[in-house]
């Protein structure tokens, strides 16, 4: 088995906490996030059933301790959040100490900046500040420059696997001694670009969320934000650094299958799985734990759930369960929430589960973990997938 | 560790720069701040029916491509990397002006399906049938270097692959007029080809995609090897010196050794002095050549430095529009590629001749 890449840190807002613990909290008492829309300015409010960090942006500003006058979206505003609390958790104070980087994913960046002042920016001089908040990669420069993080920064955008994408690629810039150590995550806040977008393609519910059952009906939107620092095993000995966990096995792969819908095989899915098990060198049947990207679409449930027969045997799949449930689809960011999610499970030997599942789907004998419960675990398998057919799998090991 | 080497490349600009018999000789002179991509014959490359549904970068991306991939001999990459700026904004803006004029209303998915910025990716594995690595790195400046940086790398993991990696950027009327706005573009016309000197603030924008073909090892149609590649979120002026000359070193060389270097000069009064800085320092006595009062200046325009010095070695034709010094180099090796934008996103590549 490859011993992995050292996890130092963690840091995470999402519907059900402002931190890593809070969010352990919430997952342990299973109490969800998701609620109507308070914040958000749009038309429906009351259609759909979200998970929002209930916050305003004068909130997150305070928490940061922005000046009035500021470029942050909100998706800034939560990512420097997050980033900074998987900082101090890897009690780092200085940055320049080693060549640290920053690889953040973002779907819709600064999108919520835009459509709040796109048609006025002719009219209102003051707002101007946010017009470069339409390219996604100024919302990571938004958080770099509050981290103080100069050197590599870049921004991974593969819609719902862009998180996991970044944290793929921080584990391999480190393998190969390109950097020593590098936070990497992603972050999304709710905007009306995405709640429309995803509403034109008929898979929001306006209940709650129900992923792997058969009477889904779509999904809940989220927002979040999520970081790991990785930091190289000559830094861990050096400092006698806690190691949290590792990323122990990547792969991303394509489904080649259709712009935004998966292949009724799952083969990019398959072959993500397949790819990172062959990376952190183990066999399926060495998985105590499946964190699903089950976001409750028909779509999505029955390709991944095929893609998991496929890997595991319909009847030897080990215990799985989606969390989206309890943060709706945080997107970019979901990948680096179950992330967090995944290294809490190893540390606790709990597993966190599946909400509001009721009826087996009828096309395989999958039955997700409903009930919260306590297991020993050593490896734990986490699946990201997202439009374009970007298929994505980590693996987290003890 | 092993190699790096352009096997194939293609470029679309607001150039004729698809010809390839045409290395900058005879060159376009535009005189607005924002101009267009000189379109190639797209239905060369892709059928009719499926183009009707491709915005214009996903039309350009799939072109330079398939020509990188054709000059290469490679049929099917074992990994698509792309890089964009501003992602599929022509789509985005149009979706986001439906959401904002009907009040959330009367909208379709086809908008929103292709706004995301890994649809380009996407859609060239789609094409291809290519089930590999696929990823998009949206980062201002470095978009392109980015995705290079990602792709040297997985070279060093598995030198076998032969690696697709592109960077594309389209104008997108409002959204890019957006930027006359807030000081990016500068807000009265000029002659494009006088960009450098125009001595005002802001630059001028326009759109392009740029594919390459990497593999580890030298090929009959290598092209260029890239040595190394770095880039930087922020630093001053200095710091830039400094890091060019840890980098030169680095590879083992010195600035002897530089034969020629290609900078990003945009024409923004506040911003070239991080080009100055090195023009009239360690590059004084090096060839210099620029190219956005050419093409002009966009996210990932400065995939068009890895186009000229890969052709640079392979014609050894320098096109003199590109000339800012008398210094002229015979024979080029080493060709050094620095870019920022608004002193941010700094990248420095080496490209040399094999």
């Amino acid at each position: 088995m490859s011993k992995g890449i050292a996890i130092t840190g963690m840091g995470i807002i999402s519907s059900i906490g402002d931190t890593v613990e809070d969010n352990f909290h919430a997952l342990r008492s299973t109490v969800h996030g998701i609620s109507r829309i308070e914040f958000l300015e749009t038309k429906h409010k009351d259609a759909i059933m979200v998970g929002e960090i209930k916050k305003t942006n004068k909130d997150l500003e305070n928490t940061l301790g922005l000046p009035a006058i500021n470029s942050f979206s909100r998706t800034a505003m939560i990512g420097a959040i997050a980033a900074k609390e998987a900082l101090d958790n890897a009690k780092i104070d200085s940055i320049d100490k080693y060549r640290t980087g920053f690889v953040s994913g973002t779907s819709v960046g600064g999108m919520d900046m835009t459509e709040r002042h796109y048609l006025k920016y002719h009219e209102i001089k003051e707002n101007r500040r946010y017009i470069e908040a339409q390219h996604a990669g100024f919302t990571t420069e938004s958080i770099s420059n509050y981290l103080g993080i100069r050197g590599y920064v870049s921004t991974i955008s593969t819609a719902c696997s862009s998180a996991a994408n970044a944290i793929m690629l921080g584990a391999r810039m480190i393998k190969a001694g390109k950097i020593d150590r590098i936070v990497v995550g992603g972050t999304d806040a709710l905007s009306k670009f995405t709640i429309n977008g995803f509403g034109t393609l008929m898979i929001l519910s306006d209940e709650e969320c129900t992923p792997f059952d058969e009477n889904r009906k779509g999904l809940n939107l989220g927002e979040a934000a999520a970081y790991l620092v990785l930091e190289s095993d000559e830094i861990v000995t050096k400092e006698n650094k806690e190691v949290l966990g590792r990323v122990s096995g990547w792969a991303n792969a394509n489904d080649a299958y259709h712009q935004t819908a998966s292949s009724s095989d799952g083969e990019g899915a398959y072959l993500a799985m397949k790819k990172a098990l062959e990376v952190a060198n183990i066999s399926s049947e060495d998985i105590d734990y499946i964190n699903a990207h089950g976001t409750a679409t028909p779509n999505n449930d029955l390709s991944e759930g095929v893609a998991m027969t496929r890997i595991f045997g319909e009847d030897t799949i080990p215990t799985f369960s989606s969390t989206k449930a309890f943060t709706g689809h945080t997107l970019a960011a979901a990948g680096s929430v179950e992330a967090v999610y995944s290294i809490l499970s190893l540390r606790e030997h709990l597993i966190f589960p599946n909400l509001n599942f009721q009826t087996r789907m009828k096309e395989f004998s999958l039955i997700p973990q409903t009930e919260l419960i306590s297991k020993e675990m050593k490896t734990i398998l986490s699946n990201s997938f997202g439009f374009g057919g970007n298929c994505s799998t980590l693996i987290f090991t003890r | 560790m092993s190699g790096c080497y352009i096997n194939g490349i293609a470029t679309i600009t607001a150039q004729p720069t698809t010809d390839p018999n045409n290395f900058l000789e005879d060159v376009i002179a535009f005189d607005e701040v924002i101009f267009r991509a000189t379109d190639p014959d797209y239905k060369a490359y892709i059928k009719p029916s499926a183009m009707r549904r491709m915005s214009k970068s996903v039309k350009m991306g799939v072109t330079t491509s398939k020509i990188a991939l054709a000059s290469s001999c490679i049929e099917m990459p074992d990994a698509i990397i792309t890089g964009t700026g501003m992602g599929c904004k022509q789509d985005s803006e149009k979706f986001l002006e439906k959401i904002l004029h009907n009040d959330e209303q009367f909208l379709t998915p086809t908008l929103f399906i292709q706004s995301t910025h890994n649809t380009v990716g996407g859609q060239i594995a789609l094409g291809l049938g290519c089930k590999a690595y696929n990823v998009t790195y949206v980062q201002g400046a470095v978009s392109f270097e980015t995705s290079i940086i990602d792709a040297h790398l997985m070279l060093s993991e598995s030198p076998e692959k032969n690696i697709l990696v592109g960077g594309i950027d389209e104008i997108a009327k409002n959204s890019t007029l957006l930027h006359t706005l807030d000081g990016h573009i500068k807000n009265k016309n000029i002659n494009v080809l006088d960009l450098l000197d125009s001595n005002s603030k802001g630059t001028v924008c326009s759109e392009g995609a740029t594919f390459v073909v990497l593999g580890s090892e030298r090929k009959e149609n290598s092209l260029a090897k890239i040595v190394d590649i770095e880039t930087k979120n922020a630093a001053t002026p200095d710091e830039i010196k400094k890091d060019i000359e840890k980098f030169i070193d680095r590879q083992g060389l010195s600035i002897n050794d530089i034969d020629a270097i290609v900078l990003g000069n945009n024409g923004d009064i506040d911003f070239d002095h991080y080009y100055k800085n090195l023009q009239n320092s360690i590059f004084s006595e090096k060839e210099q050549l620029c190219y956005k009062h050419v093409i002009g200046e966009y996210h990932t325009a400065s995939a068009v430095g890895f186009w000229i010095a890969s052709k640079i070695f392979e014609t050894n034709k320098v096109p003199s529009v590109l000339k800012v010094n008398n210094i002229s180099a015979q024979n080029h090796k080493n060709i050094l590629l620095y870019n920022q934008y608004r002193a941010k996103n700094h990248s420095i590549a080496l490209l040399q001749r094999c």
